[in-house]
């Protein structure tokens, strides 16, 4: 059960800090001048192009070790980053390439003239992006994001190899000490299919709030 | 020195000793290699209603998304509410809006009503209306809902409030959208071809509602097709050929005495 709540708590906390991600880097390719363009393009690039695994494990090792050598380098102690907090910040990371390209389409689709008759009437950059931009791409950008909380919630998974005690390293070590192999995996196979379900039930009520201004494409048919 | 050109204007401006609340001198705008608008004037005083007609390319968009900033220009002066728009090069040389704040603050006086209506579609009728109030101008809610209720009313929408706008027509949408743009009490109303967008039996729906807010002498730009509309509400008409002014005056001269041969036919072919 512990092992169950890591696993939660690092999806939520990677894809929060993805989402936070992917608004700047959607603004920053769409908007930002070329430095900003070219950056963002690398990370995106990067990031999406080595397998997650290495990425986790170079980040979290070559990670918490740059840390400490810049504290050590400014005279504090060294610390123990948290495993939790590792774990959110490096799968954020990942999480964060992919929902700006999501968001970037997302905003792509929204009706240019919407856009346009906000600054009409005179809504500063900030205000766009929180009454306008950001609740007017949500409907387009659903589908790709609620994949990737998916993924999130599969790829905490990977933070095992690392020794965060999630819901696999615990399947693992309790199949391990009990040898019953197929009753744990099974079961922990069904417990990220039970956190997939609930998932759905939420996203779809979350696409209909989205959606609520857009016609149904079943009356339209 | 008076160009030649600027005659015109100035007669025009001593039959009325209202306030200007648009004063556009010698306007250039280029996109690109593209000379749109080759130095245009043009004033609106208060209870004016300015009717800017052209074919299309002579720049009459162009000219009163100008006066808001929607597109930058490249040289002139704009005055809105005689306060000049602050311009300054950026690095690319492009011409760009020197002070942000000053832009968002005179947008806000300026009322827009766009061909394709360009309702938030996240947004019910009346939060559409409210939306400017309560945000950017900082009206409480209870009293932007009162008085979105009164607009609603006023353009025959009241019982569509809570509908969102893909659910209604584009006449519907388009009169919505002249609500939102009076909710925020604009000192100038400026429509770009309203009704262009409209299907051809639902265009009498909504010039009847800019006509009537013509009648109450609301200070308004409108770049329009509608010639018989143009003649009946405007105080002035500016024909547009070519991003320069050709012809300038009373609708009755327009209309009915024009004197430059192109303007001639430009009648002919729409009427």
């Amino acid at each position: 059960m512990v092992g169950l709540l890591h696993t939660i708590e690092i999806a939520i906390g990677a894809t929060c800090l993805g989402l936070l991600i992917g608004i700047g880097g959607a603004y920053g390719k769409l908007y930002g001048g070329p430095v900003v363009r070219d950056l963002l393009a690398v990370y995106t690039t990067v990031v999406r192009a080595v397998p997650e695994l290495v990425l986790i494990l170079l980040l979290y090792y070559a990670g918490t070790d740059l840390i400490n050598q810049v504290l050590a380098a400014l005279g504090y102690q060294r610390i123990d980053i948290s495993g939790l907090a590792a774990g959110i910040a490096v799968l954020g990371f990942v999480q964060g390439a992919y929902s700006t390209e999501v968001i970037r389409g997302a905003i792509l689709a929204i009706p240019q003239g919407q856009i346009e008759a906000a600054r009409a009437y005179g809504m500063s950059p900030g205000l766009l992006l929180r009454r306008i931009t950001l609740p007017a791409m949500l409907p387009f950008a659903i589908p790709g994001l609620a994949n990737l909380w998916l993924i999130a919630t599969k790829d905490t998974a990977l933070l095992a190899v690392v020794g965060f005690y999630e819901l696999t390293l615990a399947t693992r070590q309790a199949a391990g000490v009990t040898k019953a192999y197929l009753t744990f995996y099974l079961a922990a196979g069904a417990i990220y299919l039970l956190v997939t379900l609930i998932s759905n039930l939420i996203i779809g009520r979350i696409e209909a709030r989205a959606r609520r201004g857009m016609p149904s494409l079943k009356e339209a048919r | 020195m008076m160009a030649p050109g600027a005659a015109p204007a100035l007669k025009h401006l001593a039959q009325n000793g209202a306030a200007e609340a648009i004063h556009v001198e010698n306007l250039h705008k280029k996109f690109g290699e593209l000379h749109v608008l080759k130095g245009v004037s043009l004033s609106a005083r208060d209870g004016e209603v300015i009717a800017i007609i052209g074919g299309s390319g002579s720049g009459k968009s162009t000219l009163l998304r100008c006066i808001n900033c929607l597109e930058n220009p490249t040289s002139g002066i704009i005055r809105v509410n005689g306060e000049e728009i602050k311009l300054k090069a950026d690095s690319h040389g492009h011409t760009v809006p020197a002070d942000r704040k000053q832009i968002e603050r005179i947008r806000s006086k300026l009322g827009m009503v766009f061909q394709n209506f360009n309702l938030w579609s996240h947004m019910t009728l009346i939060e559409n209306v409210i939306e400017v109030p309560v945000h950017v101008l900082g009206v409480k809610r209870e009293v932007a809902i009162a008085e979105a209720e009164k607009l609603l009313t006023r353009v025959g929408l009241a019982e569509k409030r809570d509908v969102y706008p893909a659910y209604l027509s584009g006449g519907q949408q388009q009169r919505a959208a002249i609500a939102r743009a009076l909710a925020i009490n604009p000192r100038v109303m400026l429509f770009d071809e309203p009704t262009s967008a409209l299907d051809p039996e639902l265009v009498g729906e909504v010039l009847k509602v800019i006509g009537d807010l013509a009648r109450e002498g609301r200070t308004m730009v409108l770049v329009t097709h509608e010639m018989k509309f143009a003649r009946e509400v405007a105080t002035h008409v500016v024909y547009l050929y070519n991003g320069l002014v050709e012809e300038e005056g009373p609708p009755e001269q327009i209309f009915g005495a024009p004197k430059s041969e192109r303007l001639k036919q430009f009648i002919r072919n729409i009427g």
